[in-house]
C-alpha cells in the first residue's frame, strides 16, 4: 500500500475493484467501515460477483473478469473529458508535461501494439518509449553499444499542449475507452459505468483539491496476464486525480497473508535481493557493471531538481554484500560479487513447476504453501511432482502436496504404484508457536511473540533451513567442490546455529557499523558495533552492514521498533507513530509530499500530514516526511523521490513494464470474444504459454463458453481450515456460485451437483444459485460467468469422510503468466457448466 | 458494570415479590446491531461458540451463505443472509445477526410455568436457569423471535444469555468483542438508541436510505437488542424480523386473566385423580427392562 489500513479512515471516496476485503480482510476493513461512518464516505464495488463488500458499498457494478482495464481507462477518459483532474498536481508531480519521442505510437496507431514490438520474440524494443532531451530530437540520440537511457534533461510543455507531451498521449490513448465500448466488453451497462465514474471522480469537481479518494485492491487484479498494467492503470487514475500521497488516498494493494508484504521485501521473488534490489545477470561483469544498470540517473525539466533516491543503489548493495559475506566481502574482490548467482532466466514459481515436470529440477522445499493447490493447473504440477525424485514438505497438516499421490487423478489414473518420489513430511511450527514479525498491507512490522509452544516433534522453520544449511557448509568443508565460497564465508553469526532466534535476524536485517560513522552535518557518531539509525547511514565503502535498506530502522539501538505498541494518535489522522514500525522510515504515507501543493501547503488543512515550516526551512508534521527535509518549495524537488524524474509515471519509460508505457486493454488468454479494440491482437502480446501436453486451452467454439473466476471466503484460510470443525461447519463444503437465470436454463437447483471443466481438468461441487451473480451482455451476446471458492481439496475432514467431491479448483486454471510480475491467470478463464 | 447488575427483577413461575426489588435500580444493558455496516464475517458466530463452550455440530450445505437454517440450543447466535431485489433492479443483501432479543417485555417469561426457569436481571438480560426448566416448551411459543431451542437429549431449553456471566464482570459479550467492522455496540439502552437513532439519520441524509430506521419493537416493551435497518419500514426483508412482535394471546390469557382457569383445571385433573383412585385403586407395576438413558449433556 502507499497507505495503510488505518489510514482508510481518512477517505472520502473508495474504489474497491479486484479485492473483496470485506470478506478477505474484515479486520482492516474496519478502516474502509469508519469512513462510512465518520465522513459519510462512499464505496464503490466493482467485481464479477456481488460480495459482502458489495453489500456494505453504496454502487454496485457486475463486471465481466479480466476487463478492469477497460473500466479504468473509461474512468481516465471520463476524469479527462469532465475536467475532474487535479491540475496544479498533474503539471507539478507528474510527467504530464514531459514530451515523449516523436516516433513513439500509440496501438491505435500500430495494429494493437505500441511501437518496437517484434512479432517474432514476443517482446518489444523500448527504445521509443522515451522521453524527449530538452533541445529537441537528436540530443538523447543512443550512443552505440550501450541500453538507451533516461535523458538529463527532458523537454517539457507545462501548457500540456504540445500533442507529444504525456499528457496529450494520455488523452488520445484513453479517448477510445467509451462508455459504449466498456459496455460491450467489460459487460457493465452504460449508464451505470456513467453513474460510478461521476460518483468517483466527484472528489474532484470545480477544480477541488480537498477530498481524496482512495483505490483499494487485491489479487483479482494481480491474477491476470496482465495484471501489473491493471495496477498501472490505476496508479495513472491517482496521479491524475492527485489521490497518490494524500490521506485517505493512494493505490492500495490488500495483501492476502498476515506476511505476504514481508516475504516480497525479503526477496521472495527471484528476480529481486532484499529491498527489491535488482539481481545480478550474467551480463553484468563485475560489480560495478552491475551498479551503473541498476542505478538510475535523474532525468526532469532542467529547472526542477529530483533526489533520484536510487541513486543510493550501490550504498544498499554493498551493505547488503556485508550483511551477507560480512569480511569476505571487500573492496579488493567487488564486494564479492562473484559469489552472487547471476539470474539468466525467468525462474519464476510457473518455471519452477515447468522444469521439474520436464525433469529438469529434481527436488523441491515445500514450505508455507500447498504447492499442487495453490498453483495455476493443479493436474500439471501433479504431473511434475510425479516426475520429482525427492520431496521435502514443512507442514502443520498433511496436505495436498505432501500426499499428491493421493490425488483424485492419480488414483483414478492407477499409477501410484509407478511413482518413485520419495516424500519427507516434516511437522513445522504454526503461527501462534512461533514468534518473528508479519509485515502488514501497510507495510507495518509488527513483532508478536510465540504463544504456545510447538507440540510433541514440531520444529521451527529456521531450525529446520538452519540445520539444512550447517549440514551443507560442513560437506563443503570437508569435501571441497567447485565452489565452496559462498557457502563457507556466508555470515552465520547468531548465538544458536542451529535455530537463530528471529530478533537476531531482524537485528542483522536493521544493519550495523562496522566502523566508528560520523554524520558530516549533525556530526551524531556512531560507534563500530552499533545498530544503525536508518538507511540514510548507509556507505558503500564497506562500513556498514544492512541485510535489508527498507528495514533499516526497525531494530535500532533503542530495541526492536517492530515490538512497540504505543496506540497514541497525536494527529487523529491513524499515523500511531510509536505502533510497530513502518518501512521505510516509519513513515506511514508515501510520498506525503504530494499531499501538499507546490507551496508546502497541504491541500486540505483539515487532514494535515506534513508541510513546509519556513522558520525552522524544514518539512514538519505528523507524519515522517517521505522527502528531502531541508529541500525548499521553489526549488521544486518531485515528491515521488524514488523515480529518477522526482514525479509520478503518467508515462512508464523504456523497459519499466514489459508490454507497454501505458496499459492497453487486452482479452484474458481464454476469452468469449475478440478484442474490441483491435481483432487481430486479442492478448497482451509479450505473454507466451507453455506447450506442454498438459498445458491446454479452451476457446467458446469447443463449448467452454463461461467465463469462470475463483476467490476466497471469509469463512476458510486457504487450504488449512478444512481441517478445523469450526470452520467446517460455518462452511461445510465447496460450492459453486452462479446466476438463478443460468441455474434455470441448465435445469440446476441449489444444492445439486455441478461439473465444471476447462481444457484441462475437471471440478465437481454444489450449485449455489444466487441473484448475485447476473447475466451480462458482453459485445452484444449473453454470457455467464462463475464463481468458484477455492479452499478445498483431497485433505480435510469433510474430504476425509468423503462427503466432497474432493478435486483441487486450480485443475480448472491456466499457466499463462503476467510478463512483469509472473503471476498466473486464476482469474477470467473459460469453462463449460453442466448438470451432474 | 458490577454484580449489581444481574439483581433479579422477574421471576417467571413466580408467586410473591422478587427478591431485591425494591432495590435501586441500575441501568438497562443494550445490544446495538447496525446491519448497514454488517459485512456477514460470523465473527460472532464464532465467538459465541467459544465463549460459551459449545460443541461443534454438522452443518450441510443449504444453498445460502448462512451457517445453518435457525439458531439451535447449541448455536445461539446466527447471521441470517436475505437476498433482496429492490424495486430499481438493484440488489441488497441483507444480514443481521439473529440472536435473542432480551425483550423488556419478555414473551419467554411470561409463558414459562416453572418457578424460577427464566430470569429477567435488573439491566434487562433475559437469562434461562436450564437447573429449574421442566422442559415444557411453552418458552419457545412464547417468544415472538422463535429463538429459544430445546436440547432433545436433556429437554432443556437455551438462548443466548447476552454473555451474563461477562457483562455482570463489566465486559462486553463476546460477540460485541469479536465484531471487526464495529457494526455491534454495547452499552446502556439510552446511549445505544441514540447512536443507533444518528447512524439511521446519516443513512437517511447522506446515504440513499430515507426509510433507514431503528428496530426497537413495542410490543414487546422494546427489545435488549436493537437494530439500525436500511428500511424499517420492511423488517420481514431480514429473516423475518416481525414488524410487531408481541406476547401470543394465548399466553397472555393463560398467564393473565385465565391463569385461574388452569388452576381450576389443575385441581379438577387431582379431583379425578382421587376419584379414579378411589374408584380403581393403585395401577400395578410392568417388569419392562429400559434402555439405558443417553448420557445427559448440559
Amino acid at each position: 500500500m502507499t497507505n495503510g489500513w488505518v489510514d482508510m479512515k481518512n477517505t472520502d471516496m473508495m474504489l474497491i475493484m479486484g479485492g473483496n476485503p470485506a470478506e478477505n480482510h474484515p479486520c482492516g476493513f474496519k478502516w474502509a467501515i469508519e469512513a462510512k461512518r465518520t465522513r459519510s464516505a462512499k464505496m464503490i464495488s466493482v467485481d464479477p460477483r456481488f460480495t459482502r463488500t458489495s453489500s456494505v458499498a453504496d454502487m454496485f457494478c457486475q463486471i465481466r473478469a479480466g476487463t478492469d482495464i477497460a473500466f479504468l481507462g473509461g474512468l481516465i477518459n471520463y476524469a479527462i473529458e469532465n475536467n475532474r483532474i487535479a491540475k496544479e498536481y498533474l503539471v507539478n508531480y507528474t510527467n504530464a508535461a514531459f514530451v515523449i519521442k516523436s516516433d513513439f505510437k500509440l496501438p491505435a496507431d500500430t495494429d494493437g501494439v505500441f511501437s518496437g514490438f517484434d512479432e517474432t520474440k514476443f517482446s518489444y524494443d523500448k527504445t521509443t518509449w522515451n522521453y524527449d532531451a530538452a533541445g529537441g530530437p537528436g540530443h538523447n540520440a543512443a550512443v552505440a553499444g550501450t541500453p538507451p537511457g533516461l535523458p538529463g534533461s527532458v523537454d517539457y510543455d507545462l501548457t500540456l499542449q504540445n500533442p507529444n507531451c504525456v499528457f496529450q498521449l494520455l488523452k488520445k490513448h484513453y479517448s477510445r475507452y467509451t462508455p459504449e465500448i466498456i459496455e460491450r466488453i467489460t459487460g457493465i451497462p452504460k449508464e451505470q459505468f456513467l453513474k460510478a465514474a461521476e460518483l468517483y471522480t466527484s472528489i474532484r469537481k470545480d477544480g477541488d483539491m480537498k477530498k481524496a479518494g482512495t483505490i483499494i485492491y487485491a489479487v483479482g487484479w494481480t491474477h491476470h496476464s496482465f495484471g501489473t498494467q491493471i495496477i498501472r492503470t490505476a496508479a495513472m487514475l491517482q496521479l491524475l486525480l492527485g489521490n497518490v500521497g494524500r490521506a485517505g488516498g493512494g493505490v492500495n494493494a490488500l495483501r492476502g497473508h498476515s506476511n505476504i508484504q514481508g516475504a516480497t521485501d525479503m526477496a521472495g521473488l527471484f528476480d529481486t535481493l532484499p529491498g527489491y534490489l535488482k539481481v545480478p545477470t550474467p551480463g553484468d561483469a563485475s560489480f560495478d557493471a552491475w551498479m551503473k544498470r541498476a542505478t538510475p540517473t535523474a532525468s526532469k525539466p532542467a529547472p526542477w531538481d529530483s533526489w533520484n533516491y536510487y541513486g543510493n543503489t550501490s550504498k544498499f548493495t554493498v551493505s547488503l554484500m556485508k550483511a551477507f559475506y560480512g569480511d569476505a566481502a571487500t573492496k579488493q574482490n567487488d564486494w564479492a560479487f562473484d559469489y552472487l548467482p547471476k539470474v539468466d532466466r525467468d525462474y519464476s514459481w510457473t518455471n519452477l513447476w515447468n522444469d521439474m515436470y520436464n525433469g529438469t529440477v529434481k527436488g523441491m522445499l515445500a514450505f508455507g504453501m500447498n504447492g499442487v493447490a495453490i498453483g495455476p493447473d493443479s493436474n500439471k504440477n501433479i504431473d511434475a511432482l510425479k516426475k520429482a525424485e525427492w520431496l521435502v514438505v514443512g507442514e502443520i497438516y498433511q496436505d495436498e502436496t505432501s500426499e499428491f499421490w493421493k490425488s483424485p487423478r492419480v488414483i483414478a489414473q492407477g499409477d501410484m504404484k509407478q511413482i518413485q518420489t520419495t516424500v519427507y513430511r516434516l511437522p513445522c511450527a504454526g503461527f501462534a508457536e512461533k514468534d518473528g514479525s508479519f509485515t502488514n498491507s501497510a507495510r507495518w512490522l509488527l513483532w508478536k511473540n510465540a504463544a504456545v509452544p510447538t507440540p510433541g516433534d514440531c520444529r521451527l522453520d529456521q531450525a529446520i533451513v538452519a540445520q539444512i544449511f550447517l549440514k551443507v557448509r560442513d560437506l563443503y568443508k570437508k569435501e571441497g567442490g567447485k565452489f565452496p565460497d559462498p557457502i563457507l564465508n556466508l555470515t552465520w553469526a547468531y548465538t544458536t546455529p542451529q535455530s537463530p532466534a528471529l530478533s537476531e535476524v531482524l537485528k542483522e536485517l536493521n544493519g550495523k557499523a562496522l566502523a566508528d560513522l560520523e554524520d558530516p552535518a549533525t556530526k551524531v557518531q556512531i560507534k563500530a558495533g552499533q545498530q544503525l539509525p536508518g538507511f540514510a547511514w548507509l556507505k558503500d565503502d564497506g562500513t556498514t552492514a544492512c541485510g535489508n535498506w527498507i528495514y533499516s530502522g526497525s531494530f535500532t539501538e533503542a530495541g526492536n521498533q517492530t515490538a512497540r505498541r504505543d496506540p497514541s494518535d497525536p494527529s487523529n489522522m491513524g499515523v500511531h507513530p510509536g505502533w510497530g514500525w513502518s518501512w521505510p522510515a516509519n513513515r506511514r504515507v508515501l510520498y506525503n509530499r504530494a499531499s501538499c501543493d507546490v507551496e508546502g501547503k497541504p491541500w486540505d488543512p483539515s487532514r494535515k500530514q506534513i508541510w513546509w515550516n519556513e522558520g525552522s526551512g524544514k518539512w514538519v508534521g505528523n507524519d515522517v516526511p517521505d522527502f528531502k527535509v531541508d529541500s525548499k518549495p521553489k526549488d521544486h524537488m518531485g515528491p515521488f523521490i524514488m523515480n529518477p524524474e522526482g514525479v509520478g509515471r503518467i508515462f512508464a519509460p523504456l523497459a519499466a513494464f514489459a508490454d507497454g508505457p501505458f496499459p492497453e486493454f487486452y482479452e484474458p488468454i481464454e476469452s468469449p470474444i475478440d478484442n474490441l479494440f483491435h481483432a487481430g491482437r486479442t492478448h497482451n502480446p509479450v505473454v507466451t504459454k507453455f506447450k506442454d501436453a498438459d498445458d491446454k486451452f479452451g476457446t467458446v467454439k469447443e463449448g467452454f463458453n463461461v467465463v469462470c473466476t475463483t476467490f476466497r471466503l471469509t469463512e476458510h484460510y486457504h487450504y488449512w481450515t478444512k481441517n478445523n470443525p469450526m470452520n467446517v461447519q460455518l462452511v461445510p463444503e465447496p460450492f459453486i456460485e452462479m446466476a438463478a437465470e443460468m441455474a434455470d436454463e441448465l435445469g440446476i437447483r441449489g444444492g445439486e451437483h455441478v461439473k465444471i471443466s476447462s481444457a484441462r481438468g475437471d471440478y465437481i461441487a454444489k450449485a449455489m444459485v444466487t441473484k448475485r451473480i447476473k447475466s451480462m451482455m458482453i459485445d452484444g451476446k449473453k454470457t455467464y460467468q462463475i464463481g468458484i471458492p477455492f479452499h478445498w481439496g483431497y485433505r480435510g475432514i469433510a474430504e476425509d469422510e468423503g462427503k466432497t467431491a474432493r478435486t483441487l479448483v486450480n485443475a480448472l486454471s491456466h499457466t499463462a503468466v503476467d510478463p512483469n510480475a509472473h503471476t498466473p491467470e486464476f482469474k477470467g478463464f473459460l469453462v463449460k457448466v453442466e448438470k451432474v | 458494570m458490577s454484580q449489581a447488575t444481574l439483581r433479579v427483577q422477574k421471576i417467571s413461575g413466580h408467586a410473591g415479590s422478587v427478591p431485591g426489588d425494591d432495590a435501586q435500580r441500575e441501568y438497562t444493558v443494550c445490544k446495538l446491531i447496525d446491519t448497514t455496516t454488517c459485512i456477514g464475517c460470523k465473527a460472532c458466530e464464532v465467538a459465541c461458540m467459544e465463549w460459551n463452550d459449545l460443541p461443534f455440530g454438522e452443518t450441510v450445505f443449504d444453498n445460502t451463505y448462512q451457517t445453518m437454517p435457525e439458531t439451535r440450543w447449541n448455536y445461539w447466535n446466527l447471521i441470517l443472509f436475505n437476498e433482496h431485489e429492490k424495486e430499481d433492479g438493484s440488489l441488497m443483501w441483507l444480514m443481521r445477526k439473529n440472536q435473542c432479543m432480551h425483550c423488556a417485555d419478555p414473551g419467554c417469561l411470561a409463558a414459562c410455568p416453572s418457578d424460577g426457569a427464566i430470569v429477567q436481571y435488573t439491566n434487562g438480560i433475559v437469562d434461562f436457569q436450564q437447573a429449574n426448566c421442566i422442559g415444557c416448551g411453552y418458552c419457545i411459543t412464547g417468544c415472538p423471535f422463535d429463538i429459544p431451542k430445546m436440547n432433545p437429549k436433556t429437554n432443556r431449553v437455551f438462548k443466548c444469555t447476552l454473555c451474563s456471566d461477562r457483562v455482570s464482570e463489566g465486559l462486553e459479550p463476546a460477540c460485541i468483542k469479536s465484531c471487526p467492522t464495529g457494526c455491534l455496540h454495547f452499552g446502556s439502552k439510552e446511549d445505544m438508541k441514540d447512536l443507533a437513532e444518528k447512524r439511521a439519520m446519516q443513512l437517511r441524509t447522506d446515504y440513499n436510505f430515507p426509510q433507514a430506521g431503528v428496530y426497537d419493537p413495542a410490543g414487546v416493551g422494546g427489545t435488549g437488542v436493537v437494530y439500525v435497518l436500511h428500511d424499517a419500514t420492511k423488517p420481514e426483508l431480514y429473516g423475518g424480523l416481525p414488524s410487531n412482535p408481541s406476547i401470543p394471546w394465548s399466553v397472555r390469557l393463560w398467564k393473565g386473566p385465565l391463569k385461574w382457569l388452569g388452576n381450576a383445571a389443575m385441581i379438577g385433573g387431582i379431583l379425578g385423580l382421587v376419584v379414579h383412585y378411589l374408584r380403581f385403586g393403585p395401577k400395578e407395576r410392568e417388569e419392562t427392562i429400559k434402555q439405558p438413558h443417553e448420557g445427559a449433556e448440559p
